[in-house]
């Protein structure tokens, strides 16, 4: 196992190399997850807003 | 639209079809990509064996030639989308365009990182100004642009408009970062894997590489659509589909 992970004296040039494949493309997936809903968030408070002045008195 | 295309060509053209299509395929993308990335991976650094030059440093092999042809490929199907967009005007297709250019930028930086970490056990240097490395530095720079010149318009789609124009001049740089081992003295070594021919690479190599290409493949499909979502959520805010889906996805209130 120890062999495994010694990767033949090259541990540093390969393990690096394979956490920035995973790091990189693990930020690239959440980052439109994340816009996503930031999105629809801004637009239900925007919404909720012109629903409030449309209908002064209410507190929606 | 001519008649030629099919109906649900042009359906899907239609952002809130597209919109649901892309939620559908997402997911089943995204799981059949990690399924291929752990074949690949167990194939990679564990069945398969040393180089008898390289010893285990050849294994980066597997993340690096997949991302560089995949930094190429997203860069071609970014510059079909622009064309399409530019000359049809279909929002989904400038949609397309310009969200492929975030992860095409991600491979060229994954593919020029493990490129260096590559290079420093196997050529002695972290970086060489040499042609395949210049041209592929050369395609960081053009997603960047795309990124960059999408974001500097107050309105969206004179963005892409402008992003895509660039994205078309670019596409000269791709035949250029492929040939260039090619066609210039480089440190860079040839094409191991060829699609006409012999590859001259061993099975146990081979499979986990190309498994690894397809992983990155359907990782691009599903990343492409999670952003085309977000931007359409963005873009499309003023519609009827989208704040009912804001309605509907209502995560704040109790």
């Amino acid at each position: 196992m120890s062999q495994f992970f010694a990767m033949g004296g090259y541990a540093f040039y390969v393990w690096v190399s394979f956490a920035v494949f995973f790091i990189v493309l693990l930020v690239d997936a959440l980052a439109p997850l994340v816009r996503r809903r930031r999105n629809l968030r801004e637009l239900r408070a925007r919404m909720a807003r012109s629903d409030a002045r449309r209908r002064p008195g209410s507190n929606a | 639209m001519a008649n030629w295309v099919p109906l649900w060509l042009h359906k899907l053209g239609s952002p809130p079809i597209f919109y649901r299509f892309a939620g559908v395929v997402r997911p089943w993308a995204l799981a059949l990509a990690i399924l291929a990335a752990l074949a690949a991976l167990y194939g990679g650094l564990v069945l398969a064996p040393a180089d008898y030059q390289q010893g285990d440093a050849y294994r980066i092999i597997f993340i690096h030639v997949p991302s560089a042809w995949m930094s190429l490929f997203i860069y071609g199907a970014m510059a079909v989308a622009a064309f399409v967009g530019l000359v049809w005007r279909i929002k989904i297709a400038e949609v397309v365009a310009m969200e492929s250019a975030p992860i095409g930028a991600a491979f060229t930086f994954i593919t020029l990182v493990t490129g260096s970490l590559w290079g420093k056990p196997m050529w002695g240097t972290w970086w060489t100004w040499d042609a395949r490395l210049t041209s592929e530095l050369v395609l960081l720079f053009l997603y960047l642009g795309v990124i960059g010149l999408y974001h500097s318009f107050e309105d969206r789609r004179q963005g892409a408009r402008a992003a895509s124009f660039l994205a078309l001049i670019g596409i000269v740089n791709v035949p250029i970062v492929h040939f260039s081992v090619n066609w210039w003295n480089t440190l860079h070594q040839g094409s191991t894997v060829r699609i006409l021919g012999p590859s001259h690479i061993e099975m146990s190599m081979l499979w986990p590489l190309l498994t690894m290409m397809l992983a990155t493949k359907l990782y691009y499909i599903a990343s492409l659509f999670a952003r085309v979502r977000a931007d359409l959520i963005a873009t499309e805010s003023g519609k009827d589909w989208v704040r009912a889906i804001a309605l509907a996805e209502n995560g704040d209130r109790p």
